[in-house]
């Protein structure tokens, strides 16, 4: 799986995020991975809501940094990400806030961004900064494999998990390049389109196609686009190792952390398989 | 340099050093591809060229006429002046020579819906024209702002058939609508097209756009020669995304005695804050699916741009003219709105030519680059313009800021 660029390689398995999909499966369960936009409404905001959602039973955290332009995003994303900025939100705050939730808590945290903020550092620095925030993967959905050494390369030396993404309109060979840079997990993107578009979790294609990644992969499987309530998360919790929510949890958090805490404990009870 | 391609995937057709490449969303990636795939093989079919250019020749309108402007060049110290008149393309700028070949592609790939965006309305309206030839349903995306700012064109582009989605995000304009037709594109990549306006995105569009526009110097280039023996001392055009200038451009790119000027807006000038001007004042970002220069903040967020013609209002520029600038081979100059009414005003009293605000930005650079050429060379230059559109659309934009009578007496019902 390790691509020939890789200057340290790591047993995927060995870092936090392969521990907890590990657990996860042990459990004989799904992994819930919960997406939150850092500084979403605001610093103190986001803080009392990334930690309510840890407390009530997050798996792994994909902490979002915001973008001006987050073009695969669907509306409320897009709106989280805004409100972020206009509270002030920079990569250097979302790192602390990153680092704050480290302390407090085990789970691994994946940064979610666009290349343009992340590229504004050096990146050999900025993976420094991650593994000192105590971020464990990262996540660039503009940077396909094509693209993604400038990252990933020194992502992967600071031992950072590199996670993929692979979309229903991904051919063979695509999928193949995807896989060859991903560690931790590789993300399948449930459905043709952006973030928290409607998704039908019956439909057969869907299932075929996370059970040829699944068989094809070697590393944990997480669906995510779309996802919104228990029965969504019970449907694929039998399809893949992971369910990724964002959207439903960025509008859930809007009524604040109770209501946020209470969304993850109705979700995880869908993970049992 | 280009990124190296993994084995499998095709190589990026443009090579346009650190500038370039296809920095989009995996779901989009398979029709990034399949555009790269195929938009060389279509362009090498002799049945696809005589297409497009036998819609040149009958709709479009193709030659467009190479215009002598002597009240002009006296005025701005030249001793030519000569105006490449993509003002005379059906629907009134170059944008629609793009469309036509997209639209064309679109077809061949067996695509059935077409989407695009659009700041001034222009390549909007050239879109929705193509897509009404060609019995194509289609969508634009047009930032809210321009919405109300170019209102004509949104009648146009209605009753061309054409669905018109304001986008409110963000600023709510040109940067916001590309966003717009993105999302778009990533739901609904299987049968639509995004028929991207300008020079920019991810490869291969800056180079099928360019391509498709390349035709504008190409034939300046010939009209030059066989009315007047001899090329240019300079080719000036606007640069919003900057495909009239590449259009332009690309046919002289190979002739060193032939100084190429990007013209690029300064709004209410640099110090404002409140510009479009990327050569000066961006920084190398990946945003819109390529890496080239943008506006942005210290943290990497886009900013917004501002120019009083909507087409220029954009905080990036397409990656071969960060490289045409990288390698010397062009230079860019800023001018701001008052400059760019003033020119168009000067060019409607001096020719009876009433261009776009964006083209008026490389009319307005005249003097300057008059300047610099006559002491450069010890004779007064012959400059080449792209007349990229007109100003019919511009109408309500100039009656706000220069004819607030006339605004006034349309307002009280006593003007059409």
């Amino acid at each position: 799986m390790n691509s020939s660029t890789e200057s340290a390689p790591l047993d995927a398995g060995a870092t936090r995020i392969g521990q907890r999909f590990k657990a996860c499966r042990d459990e004989g369960r799904a992994a819930l991975v919960g997406y939150l936009t850092a500084f979403d409404p605001d610093r103190e905001g986001s803080l009392a809501r990334i930690f309510a959602a840890c407390e009530a039973g997050l798996d792994v955290l994909e902490l979002g940094v915001p973008f001006s332009d987050p073009a695969a995003d669907g509306p409320t994303i897009q709106e989280a990400m805004g409100r972020a900025l206009a509270a002030g939100a920079t990569l250097e705050g979302s790192l602390e806030i990153a680092a704050a939730v480290r302390e407090r808590f085990d789970l691994p945290v994946v940064l979610f961004g666009y290349a343009n903020p992340l590229l504004r550092r050096e990146p050999a620095d900025l993976c420094q900064s991650l593994v000192a925030a105590g971020v464990d993967g990262l996540l660039v959905v503009d940077l396909p494999p094509e693209h993604c050494g400038i990252l990933r390369d020194p992502a992967r030396a600071a031992g950072l998990d590199w996670i993929g993404l692979c979309a229903p309109t991904s051919t063979e060979a695509r999928i193949g390049r995807v896989l060859e840079v991903t560690t931790g997990f590789v993300y399948a993107v449930s459905l043709t389109g952006v973030t928290g578009t409607k998704l039908d979790v019956t439909d057969p294609g869907l299932h075929a196609q996370l059970a040829a990644l699944r068989e094809r992969a070697g590393i944990p499987v997480a669906v995510g686009f779309g996802v919104r309530d228990a029965q969504q998360v019970h449907a694929l919790a039998g399809h893949a190792d992971g369910v990724i929510v964002g959207s439903a949890l960025v509008e859930a958090g809007k009524a604040g952390p109770e209501a946020l805490a209470a969304k993850i404990r109705e979700l995880a009870a869908g993970l049992a398989r | 340099m280009s990124a190296p391609s993994p084995s499998g995937a095709p190589p990026l057709l443009a090579d346009f050093g650190e500038f370039g490449g296809r920095y989009v969303a995996e779901t989009l990636m398979p029709a990034v591809e399949e555009l790269a795939r195929e938009w060389p093989k279509a362009w090498a079919d002799p049945d696809f060229q005589d297409s497009y250019r036998t819609i040149l020749r009958d709709y479009v309108g193709r030659p467009t006429a190479l215009t002598e402007a002597p009240r002009l060049a006296k005025s701005v110290g030249a001793a030519q002046l000569l105006l490449k008149r993509e003002d005379l393309c059906h629907t009134g700028a170059h944008k629609i020579n793009n469309c036509i070949g997209q639209v064309l592609l679109a077809k061949r790939l067996g695509k059935t819906r077409i989407i695009a965006e659009t700041g001034a309305g222009q390549h909007g309206v050239a879109t929705a024209t193509a897509c009404a030839y060609f019995g194509l349903p289609c969508v634009v995306y047009m930032g809210a702002e321009d919405v109300a700012r170019q209102a004509l064109n949104v009648v146009r582009m209605r009753l061309l058939g054409t669905e018109v989605r304001p986008v409110h995000s963000g600023s709510a304009t040109l940067k916001d609508a590309i966003n717009g037709a993105l999302r778009d594109w990533v739901a609904n990549v299987r049968d639509t097209h995004y028929v991207i306006g300008s020079v920019m995105g991810p490869d291969p569009y800056p180079l099928m756009v360019r391509e498709l526009q390349r035709v504008i110097g190409e034939e300046a280039r010939e009209q030059a020669l066989s009315k007047f023996g001899a090329l240019p001392d300079a080719v000036v055009a606007c640069v919003g995304g900057g495909s009239n200038a590449m259009g332009i451009f690309t046919a002289f790119v190979g002739d060193p005695s032939v100084e190429l000027i990007g013209v690029e807006a300064t709004g209410e000038g640099i110090a404002s804050g409140r510009h479009a001007a990327t050569m000066a004042e961006g920084a190398l970002g990946v945003y819109h699916g390529m890496r080239s220069l943008v506006l942005q903040s210290v943290d990497g967020q886009l900013q917004e741009a501002h120019s009083i013609s909507a087409g220029l209002d954009y905080p990036g520029i397409g990656p071969e003219h960060a490289h045409l600038r990288a390698t010397g081979r062009a230079r860019y100059l800023g001018v701001g709105d008052t400059e760019a009414l003033e020119a168009m005003e000067l060019l409607a009293r001096t020719e009876g030519i009433i261009p776009a605000l964006e083209t008026s930005h490389a009319l307005a650079a005249l003097p300057r680059i008059a300047g610099e050429l006559r002491a450069k060379l010890g004779r007064d230059p012959v400059i080449m313009v792209n007349l990229s559109g007109r100003g019919d659309k511009d109408m309500h934009t100039v009656m706000k800021v220069r004819d607030q009578g006339a605004e006034a007496m349309v307002g009280e019902g006593m003007l059409p």
